[in-house]
C-alpha cells in the first residue's frame, strides 16, 4: 500500500481492464480472481499508472496482460526478485505479485520465502490449484498425497506443502487465505492492501481442467457454513451459523472444535481473533481441514517497517553530509604526482 | 637495454636488469597478500611501473604450512614499461618449506631465496613432503640463498610489547616486509603511517609492527657487507606526468560502473551475490551510497540479476556482477533483458572453469558462455577489458551501450584483472562525453507503441508511475512495434532479425593496431587480461627485427567492422588466449581466417617466453 501525495480521479472496474483478450481456459478460476481484483483496484485509492503487476511464469501469471497498469510476466518462480528491484528503485510504485503453487513454491520457493523475509511493501497472490495447469497437469508441491498425475501416473508420494504456513514460518506479517468465486475475496485483498509490507494472499483457485473441484469440500456453496471459518479482527470464531467455535485446548496446547449452546461462545471458551497474535496464527495455519473448517480471511496482521524503507533509510544516511564527488573519490587512498623529470609524493 | 639498477654493494654480482620480479610466498596465515599489496605501494611511491599477480588458494584458511595452503603474491617493477607480472622472480622470499617447494621452480638460474629458516623444521618439512632440508642438502645450488631465522629475529624485534608468542609471529610478514623495502632503497614512512592508521585502535600492535618494521630494515643494513644480501636502487619509470594511484580491476570496475550511471544521469542499482573473484565489486560499491548507488546483497545469483532488472524496468541502471558459475545461473534472465530490451551491465570476472574449478585462479574460459551461453537467438553485446586500468573505461562503455541501445551487456574481466593492482593515471572525467537519458513520459504522435524504435533500434524506455503509458512486458515473443503477445511465424522471424539488426549495429570504434603494422607477416589477436604478455612479447620480437603486430580486442561482440580485413592482411593469425581457443573460433567463422590457437589453461597468466616462442614457431 502506498501513501497518496494526489488523489487522482476516482475509477471504475472498467479503467483496470486492459484491452488483451483473456487467454485462460473456459471456467477457469483464474476469470473471478480476475474480476474480484480489477472490483478492488478502485478502492485502493493508488492510480493504475502507480500499479504494477508482477508475475513469473504459469496460468496465472498471465495475469499481468489483463490489467489495466504497468505489467511485468517475468520469469518461472522470480517474480519477487523483479519486484524487489523495482520497490527499490522507485519505493512509490503500488506493487502486486501473482503467482502459483509451481511458481512460488517450487521454482521459486526460494524467492518467495526471502521477499517475506525482507517484508518488502508488496502484495503476493499465490494462486493455489495444486497443480500445474500450463504444463498439462503433473503434480505440484501443494498437490495430495496420491494425486495422479502424468508424471504420477501411480499417485504422487510426496508431502505437500502448506502455503500459509510457509509464509508465516518465513517470517510473514500479513496471511491471508480466499478463494476464486468467493465474494469476500475483494475484503481479503483490501485487506492485504492496507497492510504495509510483505501481504501473503492464498488463493485456492479451481483447475477447471486439471484438477476440478479439488477445493469443492469445503468452497461449495451447499454447506459451507459448516466448512468455512471466516475470520475477523475482534470476533469470535464462530462457523456453522454460530452453532459452533473455536477453542484452545489448554491441555494439549492446540485448537479445538466446540459446541456453542444459546450462542453463548464465550461459554463455550471460543477464541476471540486477535490478528496480531503470532501463536494463534501459527495454529490456524495448521489447522487441518476435515477435523476443522477451513481458515479463511485475515489469519495474521502486525505489520512491521518494511525492507525498502529501511534501505532508503540507510542509503540517505550514509549519503548525509556527503557530496557525491567522483572526481575526488578517483583521487582517493595515497597518490602521487609524476612531474616532468620524476615523481614526488 | 640499458640498465638503470645500481648496484651499490659491489661488483660480485647483479643479476637484477631494470625490471625487478619479487615473489613473496608463504602460508595463508601470514600476510602475504597484505605484504605485496604495500611493497606495491611503496613501489609506486618510488616512481616505477608495476604490475602484480596475487595467487592464493581458495580455502581461507588451509591447515598450516601444507602445499595447498600457499598463498603468493609476486610483483614486477621496473625503470620502463612494464605490462605483466613477470615470468620468472629474481627474488623468492619463502616464508616456509611448502612456500620454498611450490614457488621455487619458476625462480630464475642464480636468483635470490630468502627463507625463514625457522620455519624449516621436521614437522614443517613433512608437511611440504620434503624428505631431506632443502636449505642444508644442496638441492638449490642453481640459485642463491639467504637463510635467516626470520621467526626469532622477529620475536626479538617485537619482545617488549609484551605479546604473545602467536601475536608476536603475526609481525614476521612487517620483518620481511622491511627487508625487501631496504633490498630496494624504498622510504618506510608511508608504511609505518599505514600501520599507525591500520591499528589505531591498538598501539601496542602498530608499534610492534612497526619494530618488526625497522628490525628487517636494519637488519638488511648490517648485513650488507657479507652474503648474497644487497641493495638496488631501480630507477623511476618514465611515465607521463600527472597524478597516479594504485588501482586494482574490482576498484576500476566499480568506479567505471559508478562513473557510467553519472553519464547516464541514472541512479545505479547492483544486485550481487557472493561468489569469488567477484565479490570484491559488490563491497567496493556498498561503500559508495553518496553517488546514487543502492547495493543489494540478494538470496542467489538469479535473484540478483532478476533484481537488477527489476530496477531497470524501474528507471535505475541494473547492473549485477558474479564469476562463472554464477553466470550460468544468471542466463534466464539475460534472455528476459533481451527480450524485454532493457538495458542491463552483467560482469563476469572470469575463472578457472568448468563448474566450481578453479575459484581464485584465473582463465577467460567464458567467452562461449558470454558470445553464445543462452536459449534462443539471444545476442548481447559483450566488452572485454585488458587491465585494471581499462577495466575503468570499459565499465562506462558497457552503461553507454546499455543505455542507449536498451540491452543488456556483457563486462568480462578475470580473476588476474580483478585482484591485480596497476599505477594508474587518475582520469580527468570532464573529458567524458555524458550520454543522459531520455526516458518517455509523454504519447508521441501517432500514438505510444512500446516496441516502436529509433534509427538504433531501441525501443523508448518508460518508467512504471508514468501516466497515459501503460503497457505491459514480458519474456513471450512481442508484436512487432505493439509489443503485444505474437505467436505468428511472420512476426517471431521478424523480432529475431530486429534483435540481431541491433545489436550488429551497435557503433563501436574500428579495431586498430596496438604495435606493428597494418599487414604483415603475423598478427598476434588477443583479448582480456593476455594484453601484458603478448605486448611484450611482441615488442621484444619486432626489436629483433620480426615482422609482428600485436592486435587487442576489446568489442568481443559485436566485432568491430574492419576486423576481417584487418585479420586478412596478415599472412598468419595467432590468437593466445587462457582456454582452449574460443576466441579463436569465434574470429574462424566470422571471417574464415585460418586463426591458429595459442592455448594455456593452467590457471596462471601466460609468461612473456611461451608467446614469443609462438611467434618464432608462426614465423619460421
Amino acid at each position: 500500500m502506498n501513501e497518496m501525495t494526489t488523489i487522482a480521479k476516482t475509477t471504475t472496474l472498467k479503467d483496470w481492464e486492459s484491452d488483451q483478450e483473456v487467454r485462460w481456459c473456459p471456467g477457469c478460476g483464474d476469470y473471478a480472481i480476475l474480476k474480484a481484483v480489477q472490483r478492488t483496484m478502485p478502492e485502493t485509492g493508488t492510480p493504475p499508472e502507480k500499479t504494477v503487476f508482477i508475475s513469473g511464469i504459469g496460468c496465472s501469471s498471465r495475469f499481468p496482460y489483463y490489467m489495466e497498469t504497468y505489467g511485468f510476466h517475468t520469469i518461472h518462480g522470480r517474480a519477487p526478485a523483479f519486484a524487489t528491484g523495482l520497490k527499490l528503485a522507485n519505493p512509490d510504485l503500488d506493487i502486486w505479485i501473482v503467482t502459483g503453487d509451481g511458481d512460488g513454491l517450487s521454482i521459486g520457493g526460494n524467492h518467495t520465502m526471502h521477499l517475506i523475509r525482507r517484508n518488502l511493501d508488496c502484495q503476493i497472490m499465490l494462486f493455489n490449484n495444486e497443480i500445474y495447469g500450463l504444463t498439462k497437469g503433473q503434480y505440484s508441491p501443494t498437490s495430495r498425497v496420491g494425486t495422479n498425475s502424468p508424471s504420477t501416473p501411480y499417485g504422487s508420494v510426496d508431502r505437500p506443502a502448506q502455503p500459509c504456513a510457509f509464509a508465516l514460518g518465513a517470517g510473514a506479517r500479513f496471511v491471508a487465505r480466499g478463494f476464486d468465486v468467493s465474494k469476500e475475496l475483494p475484503n481479503v485483498l483490501k485487506a492485504a492492501h492496507a497492510h504495509k509490507g510483505a501481504a501473503f494472499i492464498e488463493i485456492f483457485q479451481n483447475c477447471i481442467v486439471y484438477n476440478k473441484d479439488v477445493f469443492q469440500d469445503f468452497a461449495a456453496p451447499k454447506g459451507a457454513e459448516d466448512r468455512q471459518l471466516w475470520l475477523a479482527n475482534g470476533e469470535p470464531m464462530l462457523f456453522a451459523k454460530g452453532t459452533k467455535g473455536i477453542a484452545l485446548d489448554n491441555e494439549a496446547l492446540t485448537l479445538k472444535v466446540v459446541d456453542v449452546v444459546d450462542g453463548d461462545w464465550k461459554a463455550a471458551g471460543v477464541i476471540v481473533h486477535d490478528v496480531t497474535n503470532r501463536s494463534v496464527a501459527h495454529m490456524l495455519v495448521e489447522m487441518r481441514f476435515g477435523e476443522f473448517p477451513m481458515a479463511l480471511g485475515v489469519l495474521y496482521d502486525d505489520p512491521r517497517p518494511t525492507f525498502e524503507a529501511d534501505v532508503v533509510r540507510q542509503n540517505a544516511a550514509a549519503r548525509e553530509g556527503k557530496t557525491a564527488d567522483l572526481q575526488g573519490l578517483l583521487k582517493k587512498g595515497q597518490t602521487w604526482t609524476v612531474k616532468e623529470g620524476g615523481p614526488e609524493l | 637495454m640499458a640498465t638503470a639498477v645500481e648496484d651499490r654493494a659491489n661488483e660480485r654480482q647483479s643479476p637484477l636488469s631494470d625490471a625487478v620480479v619479487v615473489r613473496f610466498a608463504g602460508d595463508s596465515g601470514d600476510g602475504m597478500q597484505l605484504t605485496g599489496g604495500q611493497f606495491t605501494l611503496s613501489t609506486a611511491l618510488a616512481g616505477n611501473d608495476l604490475a602484480t599477480f596475487p595467487d592464493f588458494p581458495a580455502e581461507i584458511r588451509a591447515p598450516q604450512g601444507t602445499l595447498f595452503g600457499v598463498s603468493a603474491f609476486q610483483i614486477n617493477f621496473g625503470s620502463s614499461e612494464i605490462t605483466t607480472a613477470g615470468d620468472a622472480p629474481d627474488v623468492l622470499v619463502a616464508m616456509n618449506p611448502a612456500a620454498l617447494k611450490t614457488n621455487v621452480p619458476s625462480l630464475k638460474p642464480g636468483g635470490l631465496i630468502i627463507a625463514d629458516e625457522g620455519e624449516f623444521n621436521d614437522r614443517n618439512l613433512a608437511k611440504a613432503k620434503y624428505e631431506s632440508n632443502p636449505l642444508e642438502d644442496g638441492s638449490l645450488a642453481k640459485w642463491q640463498l639467504l637463510k635467516l631465522n626470520i621467526s626469532q629475529l622477529t620475536m626479538d624485534a617485537v619482545k617488549p610489547f609484551g605479546l604473545g608468542n602467536k601475536e608476536a609471529l603475526r609481525c614476521k610478514n612487517m620483518w620481511t616486509l622491511g627487508l625487501a623495502l631496504w633490498m630496494f632503497d624504498r622510504d618506510r614512512a608511508p608504511l609505518i603511517d599505514w600501520l599507525k592508521a591500520k591499528f589505531a585502535k591498538a598501539p601496542e600492535l602498530a608499534d610492534a609492527n612497526i619494530a618488526a618494521l625497522n628490525a628487517g630494515h636494519a637488519y638488511g643494513e648490517t648485513a650488507e657487507l657479507s652474503g648474497p644480501l644487497k641493495q638496488h636502487h631501480v630507477a623511476p619509470a618514465p611515465v607521463a606526468p600527472g597524478l597516479y594511484r594504485t588501482l586494482t580491476g574490482a576498484e576500476a570496475v566499480a568506479l567505471g560502473l559508478v562513473a557510467g550511471a553519472q553519464l547516464a544521469k541514472l541512479p545505479m542499482f547492483f544486485g550481487g551475490y557472493p561468489i569469488t573473484p567477484a565479490s570484491a565489486i559488490l563491497h567496493h560499491l556498498s561503500r559508495l551510497k553518496e553517488y546514487d548507488v543502492t547495493t543489494f546483497q540478494a538470496e542467489d545469483e538469479i535473484a540478483a540479476i532478476c533484481a537488477a532488472i527489476g530496477a531497470s524496468y524501474g528507471g535505475s541502471l541494473g547492473v549485477t556482477s558474479s564469476s562463472g558459475p554464477g553466470i550460468a545461473l544468471k542466463g534466464e534472465a539475460m534472455g528476459l533483458a533481451i527480450m524485454t530490451e532493457l538495458p542491463l551491465v552483467i560482469v563476469n570476472s572470469q575463472r578457472g572453469g568448468p563448474s566450481t574449478g578453479l575459484p581464485t585462479k584465473t582463465e577467460q574460459s567464458d567467452l562461449y558462455q558470454a558470445v553464445y551461453g543462452r536459449n534462443g537467438d539471444a545476442p548481447m553485446p559483450v566488452i572485454a577489458a585488458r587491465s585494471p586500468g581499462d577495466a575503468f573505461e570499459c565499465a562506462i562503455e558497457a552503461c553507454r551501450i546499455a543505455v542507449q541501445y536498451m540491452t543488456p551487456v556483457m563486462l568480462l574481466t578475470d580473476g588476474y584483472i580483478a585482484n591485480a593492482a596497476e599505477p594508474w593515471a587518475v582520469p580527468d572525467l570532464t573529458a567524458y562525453e555524458a550520454f543522459p537519458v531520455e526516458f518517455l513520459t509523454e504519447v508521441p504522435e501517432g500514438g505510444f507503441k512500446p516496441y516502436s524504435r529509433d534509427e538504433k533500434l531501441k525501443r523508448p524506455w518508460v518508467k512504471p508511475g508514468t501516466p497515459g503509458l501503460l503497457h505491459r512486458i514480458g519474456g513471450i515473443e512481442k508484436e512487432v512495434d505493439t509489443g503485444h503477445l505474437n505467436y505468428n511465424p511472420e512476426n517471431h522471424q521478424a523480432m529475431t532479425d530486429i534483435r540481431k539488426a541491433k545489436v550488429d549495429g551497435i557503433r563501436i570504434p574500428d579495431q586498430i593496431v596496438e604495435l606493428g603494422a597494418e599487414g604483415g607477416k603475423l598478427a598476434v589477436v588477443g583479448w582480456g587480461s593476455t594484453f601484458g604478455p603478448i605486448h611484450q612479447a611482441v615488442r621484444r620480437k619486432r626489436a629483433e627485427g620480426h615482422d609482428v603486430s600485436h592486435i587487442h580486442i576489446r568489442h568481443v561482440w559485436p566485432l568491430p567492422a574492419n576486423l576481417g580485413e584487418l585479420l586478412k592482411s596478415y599472412d598468419k593469425v595467432i590468437v593466445p588466449e587462457m582456454n582452449t581457443g574460443q576466441l579463436k573460433t569465434v574470429l574462424r567463422d566470422q571471417y574464415l581466417v585460418d586463426a591458429r590457437p595459442l592455448n594455456k589453461v593452467s590457471g596462471q597468466p601466460f609468461r612473456i617466453a611461451e608467446i614469443e616462442a609462438a611467434i618464432e614457431e608462426a614465423l619460421q
